[in-house]
């Protein structure tokens, strides 16, 4: 027991309106799917079911891209940009209006801190939104020729790491640019998606702009392979993206997909920011992130003063419940997940790394993992190679820039890379030859709407945000 | 507990161009980066028995403040009574660590703390400014501690500093730290304010730490800004890399623009996750404050009633 | 029941708004003491307007200025949530504003509310520009050398606007946001014989969260205040668009003594309903190049 013990500090649910169970969001309303699939989603803290949520059938895919298909060509293509952008600029406003609720919803479904989607998911999302609204009426002056069109009804399947903030990437470029959208959540995080379609409902989107439907692969395989859609949206991972892009025909596809980025750590860094940012790079959102630092690629003669610092650091992380206020590090989103991590992790060991995991108390319910490091990896190990996509940090070392970029580019994926140096010259340097989308220099797991993010190599094409994020949904 | 915990290692004399390649050679502090981390500590949320805890503990770390030209013996007086009962309805209160008094009043002072525990604090060596001769400031020093101050808040050059003086510094620390040893405790306040970068921050706090200092301070609370998270982080960070480097602990002092009991916490909640439980002490972490004292009784009654209170039903300090 | 005949209920008297400076955020009168009638296009009197003196446009320089580097400093994001909000409140107020334009411009009441209507989005088209200029504008320069090169776009300064004597409200709006969107801040000088709306405007500002002194606004003789505010050395740019056409050259003139940006009225304007090219923003915004050696 420290001198200074926190008291718990939850949260409360009561803002959250809890729905038994959900239809799909079909051309403006909430309907029942066609037949009787339904699943449920549970809080991966405590495993109590949340709701029940429908299953959406082929014959319900179907309906909803001719919702989407009708609302393009009656209504949404044929408005004027600026009255688009106001729909959007109402949507961005009801998601700040209602973003305590929606951060509480998104914690309970996701397993995520409660600071985190408060302080980082929920405003992000309603930027995004307000600032692609910015561009629905200026699409001219973009850069892609003086009357960009849309290209019609966009497919659209986004992963649970963070389940509002990849709706509102994917939704509000798409509706700057005049399409309509059929878009899927994550089966095991479906309950913000569903909450902003009743912020459509609010909004007074005409029916058929937005459709939300629930389900899983195959309800997942029946959008981006339906022929009623010109456009094809994913974020999640390289396998299944690899299978979206053969199956996609001429649709356009833009793909975000894994990552194994590294953090490299010169001895000039400045290091108690550098142990921040390592800390921050792989345990935020418990290394549920796609463009997560899981590779901690120090140089070797400040090995030891690092490691230590970093050790150090990770004795005061805070795990448990999501709901806390200051819990830092939040639950695993699934049981498939939990045991994906365990079996890296144990792989890690079995191929003679030495692991390390940060003194916590992992609670009984729910699917807990604590935060983890690897020593002693060589570039050939599992977890060096394969994305985790948990709270695992892998730690190599390198003696010259060149090394460390040989090391950082050796994989086939290709998201994003951390420099941590005083140096200004080398981190343009460095970020010159590091084959990755986005490169984060003396900080880590930064966004921002202005800001393009997207990956190169098998971490997929097209980028996500900024002016170059409207490529994705224009004919151009 | 007043002793420094052993000697500093004086004996390992890092001097002149030595000293200014050591102190240019620490690792850099990002700002931008050392500013988010503040601000994620800051948004802890502490309450019910830990804030019943906080309240108290920052309490227990004040040192209880009067510096103005017009300070007069009654005022000092006054301010004397509250550090030794600051709430006269509630006995469970408990008492400030210190007051802190220009040095031609620590004798009033010392005479109102008699027998109580409370620790008196003088500023020295030209207070606020420092613009003074090394004479006068030793004089000063030497008079502070005559009239019965056992804690010593020196100022340094900082026009020195900022020109690169850094030897200069370092030798007027380490003067001071001469005529106060084994009589009274050394703060050197660093004046964050005019440094104006964390760079600074973090090598003029290990240049009084290898000066001798027992405590490094932010502030002298006459400029603006004094007392903020990130500063205070990166002293604490320098503490802690001390300690670790040569086997000695320095107290940290936060002082000036800490008005209320919510800046308080969030300063404890800063120790807590940078240096932990060693620094959870007064004798190791102060907060240097005048109308602090008072919004943190509030609290505290409000933590026991329910009720939020007013400023009727508190002592003024004067 | 008796059935004697009611008197007629006395007529309720109109309490009548005052129509004062908005500058640094607070409503002075001129320091001056004067003001002027204010008519309709028929002549009736609408009311007294303050007639700003070369004090109220040197306070209200003296206010700009100070509002710069909060407003510069500030965030797009936060600059264009800013600017949103106007709007909404512009919305709120637009049957106020409707019935200002019809008596200041006589226009019939579906003219005027279509005027209003595309003031305000005109307003948030305006808006959506803040964090999207400096991408439209900027870029990465490919130097023939290991240098990371980079331009951007930053705000001037301090911008005087003359608004256009005719468009009172639209016209207003689309001289003087093009300045703000980007972090300049500004004096505007009313149409000279319909100040009212953009009176009116100022109490928007007021109530919305843009900062005190980021935009201020002088109603008065154009002839009078302009020359001051062209030859005013701690102004960075001036919009001649509603200097009367004997006026202008001699403003440019006087602009010329310490490089004030100048923009000028074009034909294009027409009565303000088109698309607006980005002239104007561009106008206000300096271009910064920065070099740095990559290499380790």
């Amino acid at each position: 027991m420290g001198k200074f013990e926190y008291a718990p500090a939850p949260e409360s649910r009561a803002v959250v309106a809890l729905r038994e169970s959900y239809g799909l969001f079909i051309d403006g309303d909430f309907v029942p799917g066609k037949d009787d699939g339904v699943f449920k989603t549970i809080s991966p803290a405590t495993e109590e079911v949340l709701a029940e949520v429908t299953e959406a059938s082929p014959a319900d895919v179907d309906r909803a891209v001719s919702a989407a298909r009708r609302a393009y060509e009656q209504t949404w293509s044929v408005m004027p940009g600026r009255e688009r952008a106001k729909y959007l600029f109402r949507i961005a406003r009801i998601i700040q209006e209602r973003a305590r609720e929606l951060a509480v919803l998104e914690s309970l479904d996701n397993g995520k801190p409660i600071r985190e989607s408060r302080d980082v998911d929920i405003p992000l999302a309603a930027a995004h939104f307000f600032y692609y609204a910015g561009w629905a009426d200026k699409l001219e002056h973009a850069g892609f020729g003086p009357d960009p069109q849309p290209l019609g009804v966009a497919g659209q399947v986004i992963p649970w790491n963070f389940p509002l903030l990849m709706l509102a990437w994917k939704i509000a470029p798409a509706l700057a640019c005049g399409n309509t959208v059929v878009l899927k959540p994550a089966e095991t995080t479906p309950l913000t998606a569903l909450l902003f379609a009743e912020i459509c409902q609010q909004a007074d989107l005409p029916p058929g702009v937005v459709n939300i439907i629930t389900g899983a692969g195959p309800t997942g395989r029946a959008l981006v392979t339906h022929p009623g859609i010109d456009k094809v949206a994913f974020t999640g991972s390289t396998e299944v993206g690899k299978e979206i892009a053969r199956a996609a025909g001429r649709k356009k596809v833009t793909l975000e997909l894994g990552g194994k980025a590294a953090n490299i750590v010169f001895a000039d860094a400045p290091v108690d920011q550098a142990v921040e940012g390592i800390v921050n790079g792989i345990f935020f959102n418990q290394g549920h992130v796609c463009c997560a630092g899981s590779r901690l690629l120090v140089q070797e003669s400040v090995y030891d003063q690092v490691l230590e610092s970093l050790r150090r650091r990770l004795a005061t992380l805070r795990l448990g419940d999501p709901l806390d206020k200051n819990t830092d590090v939040g639950a695993i989103n699934s049981p498939a997940q939990l045991a994906k991590i365990r079996e890296l992790s144990d792989s890690g060991e079995a191929e003679g790394a030495e692991r390390w995991s940060a003194p916590c108390e992992l609670p009984v319910k729910g699917f807990w993992f604590p935060p983890t490091v690897f020593t002693g990896v060589s570039p050939a190990h599992r977890i060096a190679r394969e994305e985790i996509f948990g709270p695992v940090l892998s730690v190599l070392t390198f003696r010259t820039p060149a090394e460390a970029i040989a090391k950082a580019n050796s994989t086939p994926y290709g998201l994003s890379a951390g420099v941590w140096t005083d140096k200004g010259s080398r981190i343009l340097w460095m970020a010159a030859r590091l084959r990755a989308g986005v490169v984060w220099a003396n900080t880590f797991n930064k966004f921002d709407p202005t800001s393009p993010f997207g990956g190169y190599k098998e971490s997929g094409y097209g980028r996500e945000g900024g002016r170059h994020g409207l490529e994705a949904y224009l004919d151009v | 507990m007043n002793e420094a915990e052993g000697e500093p290692v004086t004996t390992v004399t890092i001097a002149g161009p030595d000293l200014r390649r050591f102190l240019d050679g620490l690792p850099g502090v990002d700002s931008v980066g050392a500013e988010a981390r503040a601000a994620v500590l800051a948004s802890r949320s502490i309450k019910t028995t830990a804030k019943r805890l906080a309240l108290d503990l920052a309490i227990s770390m004040i040192d209880l403040t009067t510096l103005e030209g017009q300070d007069t013996p009654g005022k000092v007086r006054a301010m004397c009574a509250k550090a030794t009962h600051p709430d006269p309805t509630d006995p469970t209160v408990p008492m400030v660590a210190a007051v802190c008094v220009y040095p031609d009043l620590a004798e009033v002072a010392a005479a109102e703390v008699k027998g109580t525990g409370i620790h008196v604090a003088s500023v020295a060596t030209g207070f606020p400014s420092g613009r003074a001769s090394l004479e006068v400031k030793l004089a000063d020093v030497r008079s502070a501690i005559a009239a019965g101050a056992d804690e010593v808040d020196m100022v340094i050059d900082r026009g020195a500093f900022l020109a690169g003086k850094y030897q200069l510094v370092f030798d007027e620390i380490a003067a001071v730290h001469e005529v106060c040893s084994g009589k009274a405790h050394l703060k050197v306040i660093l004046e964050t304010g005019e440094l104006v970068t964390l760079d600074n921050v973090r090598r003029a706090s290990w240049l009084a730490m290898l000066a001798g200092a027992d405590f490094i301070k932010t502030s002298t609370g006459k400029v603006s800004p004094a007392a903020t998270l990130p500063v205070t982080l990166v002293m604490l960070e320098a503490v802690r890399d001390y300690r670790e480097s040569h086997g000695r602990q320095v107290g940290v002092k936060a002082a000036g623009g800490i008005r209320t009991a919510k800046d308080a916490i969030r300063y404890l909640v800063l120790v807590n996750e940078t240096v932990g439980d060693d620094w959870l002490d007064p004798d190791w972490f102060r907060l240097g404050a005048s109308s602090l004292l008072n919004d943190l009784l509030m609290q505290r009654t409000k933590l026991a009633t329910g009720r939020y209170s007013g400023p009727d039903y508190f002592t003024l300090d004067s | 029941m008796s059935e004697t005949v009611a008197a007629s209920p006395a007529p309720r008297v109109a309490v009548r708004k005052t129509y004062k400076l908005y500058i640094g955020g607070a409503f002075p009168r001129s320091e001056s003491g004067r003001s002027y009638a204010v008519t309709d296009h028929k002549d009736n009197f609408l009311a007294n307007a303050a007639m700003a003196s070369r004090k109220d446009a040197r306070d209200a320089v003296s206010a700009a200025r100070k509002a710069v580097a909060g407003w510069s400093g500030a965030t797009a994001y936060n600059r264009g949530q800013v600017l949103y909000r106007v709007a909404e409140l512009l919305e709120g107020r637009r049957s106020q504003f409707t019935a200002e334009v019809r008596a200041a411009e006589g226009l019939g009441a579906r003219a005027a509310e279509a005027v209003v209507d595309a003031t305000i989005d005109r307003w948030v088209w305006y808006a959506g520009w803040a964090d999207k200029i400096s991408q439209v504008r900027g870029a990465a320069n490919p130097v023939a050398g290991p240098y990371y090169n980079f331009s951007v776009a930053e705000a001037t300064g301090v911008a005087a606007v003359l608004a256009p004597q005719d468009s009172s409200l639209l016209g207003l709006v689309s001289v003087v946001a093009p300045a703000v969107v980007s972090g300049n801040t500004v004096i505007a000088v009313a149409s000279e014989s319909r100040p009212l709306p953009a009176v009116t405007l100022s109490e928007v500002l007021a109530t919305s969260d843009v900062p005190g002194g980021v935009i201020n606004i002088l109603t008065g003789r154009t002839a009078e205040i302009a020359p001051w505010l062209a030859s005013h050395m701690d102004v960075n740019a001036i919009d001649l668009t509603g200097a009367p056409d004997d006026l202008a050259d001699d403003l440019a003139d006087a602009a010329a003594d310490n490089l004030k940006r100048v923009i000028r009225p074009r034909s294009a304007d027409g009565d303000w309903t088109g698309s607006p090219s980005l002239h104007r923003m561009h106008g206000y915004l300096e271009t910064k190049t920065v070099w740095h050696p990559t290499g380790t």
